[in-house]
């Protein structure tokens, strides 16, 4: 069969991206307008949470918040991994960096703030630091060298399960893993019994439901009754799973609804999870700025204690705290913005001494991070929908 | 990110998999893919490691959405570009 890719990247002038560009328009219209119905019908402001920053991007990409009713709220929850990477964690990274092991990690990890310094400072005072695409790259790495190789694994169960893979394919002596590994739903059930959020209903991320199946959110709708609806990434999927998510809101029904049928099945990927359960469990942890949340940490079995770089190295981290003197990060609000009860805009720092270039908090500096995400596109992006007369009004109104 | 990118089998090899990303060819596991897969197939590559086989009758709007993403410059335009240009992950 011809392996040659049946298409070249089309060129394309830059405000394409502030389109809101639908396949099918007038499907996008009658979605629309079934949730205007049915925000109408429930006659209160709705909100709404995801927790995967594709999800946000494309939401925040293809504007669908100014075609949303304004009393719907889709709020962004701690949807970001590499925003949720705890301080410590990250110091744990630096300390073993300092005792001269590579640390290997994802591009987004290396400016996310620790306790004194990131990752990227770290490496300029001369700690070995390497960006990696993928756990296997980590591993390639340990057997080019005789040194010890440390992936800083972040991520969400997705995630992980790629670095189980590589634990289970026999990677060399000198590479050990830090598993900064974040398992979504415990942190669901955190944020929805959070007084403040007042959240509705939560939007799954339909490509990590693939490996996980539907069926993994039962648990969380029993405990929480709240719905939760699997959606995809492209703006029809997003604004079909936002109607059935406010259809279930609307009539009191807490059950879990595939709106990703293509993609998602209710048992997942098995054999993948499996594997991501042979190699890790999970155990309570902080995330960054929200709470500590049980079982929510996806941390090495003893079994796996070989392969474990908290077991391979003496970490200790007071030496480091030692040194931490007051900074920005303290009026940082990240936590309140992934918990849903504020928004960037709400933050003294967004857009002045917090930028993109200039991060202060985590959500600035992942390309997956809420702050980001609203700085790049704002909240409401003005959009050329080309509405229809009756469309008018509505359009823009955010 | 969730995302993920759509490839295109060019050759396996055992566990690992050359993939053409619109011209860019690497390597990617094939460990934890959730049907059994072929030179020629899609699939959604996450970190180095095929996710999902993309079935032959998604292949041509799956595609779409992506060169739709991919002619942009912004933020999601810019995230697939860096994963499309990183190193290749190897074995």
């Amino acid at each position: 069969m011809d392996a040659t890719p049946r298409a070249r990247l089309p060129a394309a002038p830059d405000d394409e991206a502030k389109k809101l560009r639908f396949r099918d328009p007038q499907r996008a219209r009658t979605l629309t307008r079934r949730l205007e119905q049915l925000c109408d019908a429930a006659g209160r402001p709705v909100s709404v949470m995801h927790v995967c920053g594709s999800h946000e991007q494309a939401i925040a990409r293809f504007g669908l918040r100014s075609i949303l009713p304004p009393r719907l709220n889709v709020i962004m929850g701690p949807g970001c991994p590499v925003c949720v990477t705890d301080l410590p964690e990250v110091d744990e990274a630096i300390v073993i960096a300092q005792q001269g092991a590579v640390v290997a990690t994802y591009g987004d990890m290396l400016r996310v703030p620790g306790t004194v310094q990131s990752l990227a400072e770290a490496q300029a005072e001369g700690a070995d630091v390497r960006v990696v695409y993928s756990p296997a790259d980590a591993v390639a790495l340990a057997r080019q060298t005789d040194r010890q190789v440390v992936f800083f694994a972040t991520g969400f169960e997705t995630t992980a399960v790629a670095s189980a893979a590589v634990i289970l394919a026999a990677p060399p002596a000198n590479f050990s893993v830090l598993s900064a590994h974040k398992y979504i739903p415990p942190a669901m059930e955190i944020v929805a019994e959070m007084p403040d959020t007042q959240v509705e209903g939560f939007l799954a991320a339909g490509n990590a439901a693939t490996i996980t199946g539907w069926r993994i959110f039962e648990r969380f709708v029993e405990r929480h009754g709240l719905p939760v609806v699997v959606g995809g990434f492209e703006p029809l999927d997003i604004l079909a799973a936002l109607v059935k998510l406010v259809e279930l809101v609307g009539a009191g029904e807490a059950r879990v609804v595939n709106a990703y049928r293509r993609c998602c099945t209710a048992e997942g990927n098995v054999p993948a999870q499996r594997m991501l359960w042979k190699v890790f469990r999970t155990m309570g942890g902080q995330w960054r700025g929200i709470a500590h949340i049980p079982n929510s940490n996806i941390r090495l079995r003893d079994e796996y204690a070989w392969v474990d770089a908290r077991k391979r190295f003496d970490i200790d981290l007071t030496g480091l705290w030692q040194s931490a003197g007051p900074s920005l990060v303290q009026r940082c609000i990240c936590g309140n913005i992934m918990a849903g009860i504020a928004r960037p805009a709400d933050c003294d720092l967004f857009g002045k001494e917090c930028t993109p270039e200039t991060p202060v908090g985590a959500c600035m500096v992942s390309s997956e991070g809420t702050c980001k995400i609203w700085h790049e596109y704002g909240g409401f992006p003005a959009v050329s929908f080309a509405p229809r007369p009756a469309d008018a009004q509505r359009v823009g109104n955010g | 990110m969730c995302l993920g990118v759509v490839g295109q089998i060019a050759a396996i090899e055992g566990l690992v998999a050359t993939v053409d990303f619109w011209g860019t060819r690497k390597k990617v596991r094939l460990d934890i893919v959730d049907e059994p897969v072929q030179v020629g197939d899609y699939i959604l590559n996450h970190v180095g490691f095929a996710i999902r086989r993309i079935p032959h009758e998604e292949v041509e709007e799956t595609l779409a959405f992506y060169e739709e993403l991919l002619g942009a410059s912004d933020l999601l335009a810019r995230d697939l570009r860096a994963e499309l240009a990183t190193s290749d992950p190897g074995g």
